[in-house]
């Protein structure tokens, strides 16, 4: 190269780095960062973007899809390996439109259809508190797709049929608080990931928002959050719902699953205020659809059966806590009379909880939960078959009867 | 507490003193900072166990330091020991490994970290009594092929990895084969003089 032309670059990138670093100056207000780092644990960022035992925000972590796996990217601001050299122009364009900076089209494992309604200021916000966190160099893995999934191209299709563009509009009808929760709960809080129901394509069907969904390759059933009485949060106050979400137990429930996940890593973190708008969003959801019909159930002979076996169980192993006539004691012991997730269609998460057991998330409301002890070792494939349906029929619950098929094929389900 | 960690019970028993599952070891009266070096390690999905990894993902430092000092803190009794099955020679073989290590093959005994009575070292050393063949040979086996590791430096992987699949049938019996220490607590920090480096148990 000759020197002049040498001369040349370096001049052209002397000319346009201070005008990169007056950007970056200016972004770094610390009630920016403050809001920022806020509105990072809203959208749960660090739940996807840390790997177990991994850096912070480094990425890494292995997230199971239908399609293959996908390994999270490293959002650190390490020039080389995460995003150090990204503008706030094509950190809003990756949150808005699922664009990397170059153009190409990211997984919608990344939850861009909902991280689209985030503002503009918000998202620089966030782009202002990434700076800030300490760089780490670690290369992104290489995603493990099968074909033809491995072809990103395909998110084309996937964004036709299923992507939104668009900023959060209020919606001037409503109150201030109702659109704050609409804004949370459809933007960075993603609920609708898990909680609307997926279809085949990996897409939200949209016509049934918030009516609850098996989530893909977990095994746990994320339930309806409309008002629905019989499957959604219907029954539940705007305090029970606050309780639940912060503190991860409630008079109604207790957090467990997934949902565990978002309670310690997000929802704990939250103001009350964001919280109880959160709350009165959701208890504004329209109330669904009826929920569909069990596609199997027992004949009646098999299941009277199983209830009498499931009697002499529960009284026996779950009595001492969750009460004789299933009142529970809450919080620390969540009723199952009236319990919507235990008389969901599905019965994955009661048959579940009884198979793993499992402890709400520990936060600074509940910081030292009460947990609930695995009976896999303890209980046949029938006698979980029993009381399941035992807990899920009696007391005025109206979920059907589930077989020992049902419980034996989720023995295998992945755990963690 | 004892309500708190109901879940603990179907496995490892009410007081933390282990189950007639030969693989759920017991808890109670190990040192506490061991502890909760296994909770912290299931927790993080370092020492993998998917029922255990399960149960603690959401689960603070604060509350994994308060159940292991719980459990640290019971004494319920021993189990009888079960009877050995193996013959005297491997019985013998087991003991003089605990005892006095395999020089020739550079072998620690047993005894010179986890102390004389077996009942463990303060923070971070284990009691190995009370405990089934099956539960410590299982241990041994994961550390020799790195499925179990500990704080670096490793030294129960560079001790496992020494012994011969023999060695480990025969430590494992002789073990499970002892009866309850007269006096069931741990030896005091830093008072056995340890012939390896271990994270676990700093200096």
């Amino acid at each position: 190269m000759s020197r002049t032309s040498t001369g040349l670059l370096v001049g052209l990138a002397l000319a346009l780095l201070p005008i990169t670093a007056l950007a970056q100056q200016k972004a770094a207000d610390p009630a920016v960062v403050a809001k920022g780092e806020y509105l990072a644990r809203a959208g749960d960022c660090i739940a996807c973007h840390t790997a177990r035992e991994g850096r912070t925000f480094a990425g890494g972590l292995p997230m199971k899809t239908p399609f293959g796996t996908l390994y999270t990217s490293n959002i650190t601001p390490d020039p080389q390996t995460g995003i150090g050299t990204w503008t706030s122009d094509q950190f809003y364009q990756m949150m808005h439109s699922g664009r990397f900076p170059d153009g190409g089209l990211v997984y919608p494992a990344m939850p861009f259809a909902s991280y689209t309604q985030v503002t503009r200021e918000d998202s620089d916000a966030i782009y202002a508190y990434l700076r800030t966190v300490p760089p780490v160099r670690q290369l992104n893995k290489p995603h493990d797709l099968t074909f033809p999934f491995n072809n990103r191209s395909l998110i084309l299709g996937w964004r036709t049929l299923f992507f939104r563009e668009g900023e959060f509009k209020p919606d001037p009808t409503k109150s201030a608080e109702w659109n704050r929760g609409n804004y949370l709960v459809e933007g960075l809080g993603h609920c609708g990931m898990c909680h609307t129901p997926i279809n085949a394509l990996g897409g939200s069907k949209q016509s049934q928002a918030f009516e609850g969904g098996l989530i893909p390759m977990q095994n746990w059933y994320a339930p309806s959050l409309t008002s629905n009485k019989e499957t959604g949060l219907g029954d539940w106050t705007i305090e029970e719902i606050v309780d639940y979400l912060r503190k991860g137990v409630s008079a109604k429930g207790a957090v467990y699953g997934p949902m565990a996940e978002v309670v310690y890593n997000s929802l704990q973190y939250l103001n009350d205020d964001d919280v109880r708008a959160m709350a009165v969003y959701l208890k504004g959801l329209a109330q669904g659809g009826p929920p569909e019909k069990a596609s199997t159930s027992l004949p009646s002979a098999e299941s009277s059966l199983l209830l009498s076996l499931g009697k002499s169980i529960y009284d026996r192993d779950c009595a001492s806590c969750h009460g004789a006539t299933g009142q529970g004691m809450p919080p620390d012991y969540p009723p199952l009379a009236g319990n919507q997730s235990i008389q969901m269609v599905s019965a994955v998460n009661p048959i579940r909880m009884v198979l793993n057991g499992g402890y709400p998330p520990g936060t600074s409301g509940n910081p030292m939960p009460h947990g609930m002890p695995p009976f896999a070792q303890k209980l046949s494939d029938d006698e979980v078959a029993a009381v399941v349906t035992y807990i899920r029929t009696a007391w005025g619950n109206r979920g059907e009867p589930v077989s020992a098929r049902q419980a034996n094929e989720l023995r295998a389900a992945t755990l963690n | 507490m004892a309500a708190r960690v109901l879940a603990c019970a179907p496995c490892h028993g009410a007081e933390g003193e282990g189950t007639r599952d030969v693989y759920f070891p017991r808890l109670a009266g190990k040192p506490a900072g061991y502890l909760y070096n296994q909770l912290i390690a299931f927790r993080d999905g370092r020492r993998k166990y998917p029922p255990m990894n399960y149960l603690l993902e959401f689960q603070t430092d604060d509350y994994l330091k308060k159940i292991a000092e719980y459990f640290a803190s019971l004494r319920p009794a021993f189990p009888p020991p079960v009877p050995p099955v193996d013959s005297k020679e491997i019985l013998a073989r087991g003991e003089a490994i605990v005892k006095n290590g395999d020089p020739q093959h550079g072998i620690p005994p047993c005894s010179a970290c986890h102390g004389p009575t077996l009942g463990g070292m303060e923070p971070g050393i284990p009691g190995l009594l009370g405990l089934r063949a099956a539960y410590i040979s299982g241990q041994l086996g994961g550390w020799r092929y790195g499925t179990r590791t500990a704080l670096a430096p490793d030294c129960m992987q560079v001790v496992a990895s020494l012994l011969t699949e023999d060695d480990v049938k025969a430590v494992a019996a002789y073990l499970s084969s002892r009866p309850a220490p007269a006096d069931p607590s741990f030896a005091p920090r830093g008072s056995l003089p340890m012939p390896l480096e271990c994270g676990s148990e700093p200096h």
